[in-house]
């Protein structure tokens, strides 16, 4: 998975071609460091397909709340620039995430 | 088939513990999690109140050490959200997401999720500017307002560590005076950061995709009052910690029960055989990590003697 911050997340989420997934998190959330082990075995399985990405929020939080995003975790499919769907907190579950990425390839 | 000697569901205080006993004892043992090891306490910033936790413990730092020594005693481990169960019986079956689990007894340690607020356009705005988990969000709100709701241990808690990153953390609280420990109390009054609105509840949660203000009532004279947003924070944080709910959807039909919550005697056992409850999902008077903690080696040493008959 491709590690995001503040500069990157620009030309690599909202002005790449293709369906991005983007795993939103930070430092103290348990609950996101447990998934994400799951998330990056769904990396590995539609990576070709959908660009895996995830962003620390805990050093780029102004860039997360324009993503109107505050709160951890967020599970996030971007095309063309745009967030077309969003998991977020407990309905991020393994399952709810693969469906949501099938949606997009 | 593979049977084991007990099945574990959930591994909070209350699994871990009871994993730890039965690991020990040699029983076969699985433990089953739907997510994240350590429940509710993972989620915790700071724990003071278990015996050997000492100043500036947190809550996973303590679950990381549960987990270690449970796992050193050939616990193992399973990955899967439970959706039925069948537990009359000498072989217990519990279904999961990802397959079928047998064991000749059952320890159910499912615990608890945080209550909601219950006000109108509080699910909505869920991870958009309201939060159950301080850990998690505390860093969108540095150097914003932030409200915790709530007046018991946690909330006053939460609201000290809260603070370290928010401008401000105001502590809405529906009676006159805390419910929190003293010590808990000494801590947050003695904190220039922290305010408090007394005899106060939430009526409403206002926002268009991100929490922007909040309507809040005083129940002493009915007066309400919206809260806006700073006009160049844009919004702030409602952090709700007024109790949990059991998680025990799964057992209604099988296990007696109080208002959801599981019925056990003193022995952790429930009203079927071979089937035990432990944690924050019993009836029981105190939900603490020490108690569950308790009730999960009660319920191991339990189900070890159910087997010897």
């Amino acid at each position: 998975m491709l590690v995001l911050d503040k500069e990157t997340f620009e030309p690599e989420v909202l002005k790449a071609e293709g369906p991005v997934f983007v795993d939103y998190f930070s430092d103290g959330c348990e609950p996101c460091k447990a998934l994400l082990p799951q998330v990056e075995v769904l990396g590995e399985k539609y990576g070709d397909k959908v660009k895996f990405t995830k962003l620390n929020i805990t050093s780029a939080r102004r860039l997360a709340i324009g993503q109107k995003i505050l709160g951890v975790p967020v599970m996030a499919i971007y095309k063309g620039g745009e967030k077309v769907e969003e998991l977020v907190k407990d309905d991020c579950t393994v399952e709810n995430i693969e469906a949501m990425v099938q949606k997009y390839i | 088939m593979q049977v084991y000697d007990v099945v574990i569901l959930g591994a909070g205080p209350a699994g871990l513990s009871a994993a730890l006993y039965a690991g020990r004892a040699r029983m076969k043992t699985l433990l089953i999690e739907k997510q994240k090891d350590g429940g509710q306490i993972v989620i915790t910033s700071e724990i003071e109140n278990y015996p050997g936790c000492l100043a500036e413990e947190s809550g996973s730092s303590l679950v990381k050490r549960m987990t270690a020594q449970a796992q050193r005693f050939g616990v193992e481990r399973m990955l899967d959200t439970i959706t039925s169960v069948e537990l009359d019986g000498d072989v217990k079956v519990v279904k999961g997401n990802h397959g079928e689990y047998h064991g000749k007894t059952v320890i159910v340690a499912t615990g608890a999720f945080p209550r909601p607020i219950g006000c109108p356009g509080e699910k909505e705005l869920i991870g958009k500017g309201v939060s159950y988990c301080a850990t998690c969000d505390a860093n969108f709100f540095e150097d914003m307002e932030v409200f915790v709701i709530g007046g018991g241990d946690t909330a006053v808690e939460e609201a000290c560590y809260l603070a370290k990153f928010a401008r401000r953390v105001t502590i809405v609280h529906r009676r006159d005076e805390l419910r929190a420990a003293k010590s808990i109390q000494e801590k947050a009054f003695a904190n220039p950061k922290i305010e408090f609105l007394w005899n106060t509840v939430v009526e409403e949660l206002r926002g268009d995709g991100i929490l922007e203000s909040m309507v809040v009532k005083n129940v002493k004279t009915g007066e309400t009052t919206e809260i806006v947003a700073d006009e160049d924070d844009g919004t702030f944080g409602v952090f709700g910690f007024i109790g949990f709910l059991p998680q025990s959807e799964v057992f209604a039909d099988t296990l007696a029960m109080d208002r959801g919550y599981i019925r056990t005697d003193e022995e952790m056992q429930t009203n079927i055989p071979g089937v035990y409850a432990a944690g924050d999902i019993r009836v029981k008077s105190l939900r603490q990590v020490v108690t569950a903690a308790a009730d999960g080696a009660i319920a191991a040493v339990n189900a070890e003697k159910y087997l010897e008959h």
